[in-house]
């Protein structure tokens, strides 16, 4: 057991890999051996998952090097600085994998009765799991070019996976426009990695955060960098590619697309925090990111209120709902510098941020899996064409009801409590932003109202008589999600408490994430 | 002392990286955004060997290697894992330029949208 705890940072991302490579291939002699193969892998990634959560709340950041005789040796002998790739886990990183954990298990559920009458089945799960590979390796990764390798893993199958319906046009489309965004994004990080290395002749994040001296091309890197991963989670100037893409991909695809978005999320608070969190620019680094952050809630919301296709009108709320993660860590960024607003509010407010990622991480993906039922049963995503469905599909009216409540902060429900955590401490950074806040959470609320009155409310439309309702794995699929969504609302101070302060403490604290590395200067 | 130009291969790097920024948010032609970004990734792998080079510097190689500098041979083994990246990227995307030509019968993406707003 404490070998496998110590060696499941790379087993968490090795084991997938393996498994998407055997999936073929066990696909060919039966398709339920195949399914049991992915499900059964991604349960056990989950068990360790949690397994290597508790450990690291109890022992703190764990390394694991690459290629050495023993995990934690870092720094060869004879070398004075990292050389081999380096995973390092710290409670960020977990608090990722646990929601990456959850959802990729619920997609995959979803999937088995979505894409059901789907050929080339052996394909998308080959697909799913070098996305669920990529993903986590983007989590745990300590190295700026690994980052680079893992991020284009997620994003080659991922573009694949929205154009895995190949007789629909606009999935072709959808897919094409998300793989050159992500070519450019990853390019823009390759190139950032490239002028740090050229500098420091190193690639490992906290031995590069140990030297920075931040000149004009580390500024020019961070800007790369921050373009390039705030453009894959769909900024606001940045955002044309992803209601396109995010609507055509299959339903289950969406939902674990949100969650890739949060890695590069993930990614640019790495960055931000990690390596270049020693600089004395924070403040104006914090600062733009806020202010892009209450752009992108506040245009994306705008957007979303007259959309009529289901799945467009979610992802434009997506981006809303990015928002005020950028908003919440921004503002705790900006005051990075300053220890005594930083444990004012500044502390609280990334923990709203970070908290508020987990609640979309639930609701978003569940609001994306019940719009694929509606697709599923009806075969339109025309809201203006949906009418009377609740008479047939009271099961996916009820988990859509859970979500709507839920993203629009109607407390006690989980995302009320993110959001009153943001309020509350970004008000003391600038009242403005709590208003808009405010504003968009209203307009939120006022969009799934509508969208729910076309979809479900009304008297039972003549050619939806035979419909029934979804088949039972969609159903499981989207009963976790908001099983997860009622265990949040029930225990929001154990949560956070759990994970989403250990996350934003480990995002704070760079001098350990250096340490676990480079060794305690004596 | 000869005069060696080491940072010509920069200025070609930030040129090609730069040309291609243009062609891909001004070219309508779906292929060629696809050169463009082909020309985006040679820029930025130029870029990275350049950083590794050391003038008149030799192979990385252990075996029997002259005296001298030696180039830096992480770039390369970047370079190298970032080409076969991009290899894959590109074959993607030109498959996904056929699917598009096949369903809407046009490659300029003006033509070929299906989706606004």
């Amino acid at each position: 057991m404490a070998a496998l705890v110590t060696h499941s940072p790379i087993l968490i991302i090795a084991i997938p890999l393996l498994a998407a490579f055997l999936t073929p291939l066990i696909g060919r002699l039966s398709g339920k051996a195949r399914n049991v193969l992915v499900l059964g892998n991604l349960a056990f990634v989950a068990f360790l998952v949690f397994a290597l959560t508790r450990d690291i709340s109890v022992n703190g950041i764990r390394v694991y090097t690459l290629g050495a005789t023993s995990p934690d040796l870092t720094i060869p002998e004879g070398v004075m600085v990292p050389v081999r790739i380096i995973l390092e886990v710290d409670g960020m990183s977990m608090f990722m994998a646990i929601i990456w954990t959850i959802v990729s298990l619920a997609a995959t559920i979803y999937s088995l009765a979505h894409i059901a009458k789907e050929t080339g089945q052996n394909r998308f799960y080959t697909l799913l799991l070098l996305m669920v590979a990529g993903a986590y390796g983007m989590m745990f990764t300590g190295d700026l070019f690994n980052l680079f390798v893992f991020l284009e893993i997620a994003s080659i199958s991922g573009a694949a996976l929205i154009a895995f319906r190949t007789r629909f046009a606009d999935t072709q489309e959808g897919g094409f426009k998300y793989i050159v965004i992500s070519a450019i994004a990853s390019l823009m990080v390759l190139f950032a990695t490239g002028l740090l290395y050229g500098q420091y002749n190193l690639l490992n994040i906290a031995a590069l955060a140990k030297v920075m001296e931040y000149t004009t091309l580390d500024k020019i890197a961070l800007v790369l960098l921050l373009i390039a991963f705030t453009m894959k989670t769909g900024m606001i100037p940045l955002h044309m590619w992803f209601p396109d893409s995010y609507t055509v991909a299959p339903a289950s695809i969406t939902g674990m697309l949100v969650i890739t978005s949060h890695a590069c999320m993930y990614a640019a608070f790495r960055v931000c925090f990690s390596l270049y969190g020693g600089i004395s620019d924070t403040y104006v680094v914090g600062w733009i990111i806020t202010v892009f952050g209450l752009l992108t809630a506040f245009i994306g919301v705008t957007m979303a209120v007259y959309q009529t296709d289901v799945m467009r009108f979610m992802s434009y709320h997506a981006i809303s709902q990015l928002g005020y993660m950028w908003m919440g860590v921004g503002v705790g960024l900006a005051v990075l510098g300053n220890p005594e607003l930083l444990y004012t509010y500044g502390r609280d407010a990334m923990a709203g941020g970070i908290f508020h990622i987990l609640n979309h991480a639930m609701y978003k993906p569940l609001l994306f899996f019940t719009g694929g039922a509606l697709f599923h049963v009806t075969g339109t995503r025309d809201l203006t064409k949906m009418g009377g469905l609740a008479h047939k599909m009271k099961w996916t009216a009820i988990l859509y009801i859970i979500g709507t409540l839920s993203i629009s902060g109607i407390p006690p429900l989980n995302g009320f409590s993110s959001k009153i955590l943001i309020y509350e401490s970004v008000y003391h950074f600038h009242p403005i932003l709590t208003i808009m806040g405010i504003i968009v959470s209203i307009l939120t609320l006022a969009s799934f109202i509508k969208a729910f009155h076309s979809a479900f409310m009304g008297a039972e439309l003549p050619m939806y008589k035979q419909i029934r309702e979804v088949p039972v794995p969609m159903l499981i699929g989207m009963g976790i999600l908001a099983f997860g969504i009622v265990f949040i609302t029930l225990f929001p101070g154990q949560v956070s408490r759990w994970i989403i302060y250990p996350a934003a403490d480990a995002l704070i604290d760079q001098l350990s994430y250096i340490h676990a590395v480079m060794g305690v200067v004596p | 002392m000869e005069y060696v130009p080491v940072n010509f291969p920069f200025l070609a790097a930030a040129l090609l990286v730069g040309i291609s920024f243009y062609i891909i948010i001004f070219k309508r032609n779906l292929i060629k955004l696809v050169m463009g970004i082909g020309m985006m990734a040679s820029g930025v792998n130029l870029f990275l060997v350049a950083l590794g080079y050391r003038a008149g510097g030799n192979a990385p190689i252990y075996t029997e290697v002259p005296e001298g500098p030696m180039v830096l041979s992480v770039p390369q083994a970047l370079t190298l894992t970032s080409i076969v990246i991009n290899v894959a990227v590109l074959a993607l995307m030109l498959a996904l330029v056929i699917q598009i030509y096949r369903h809407t019968g046009s490659l300029d993406s003006e033509k070929s949208r299906t989706m606004k707003g």
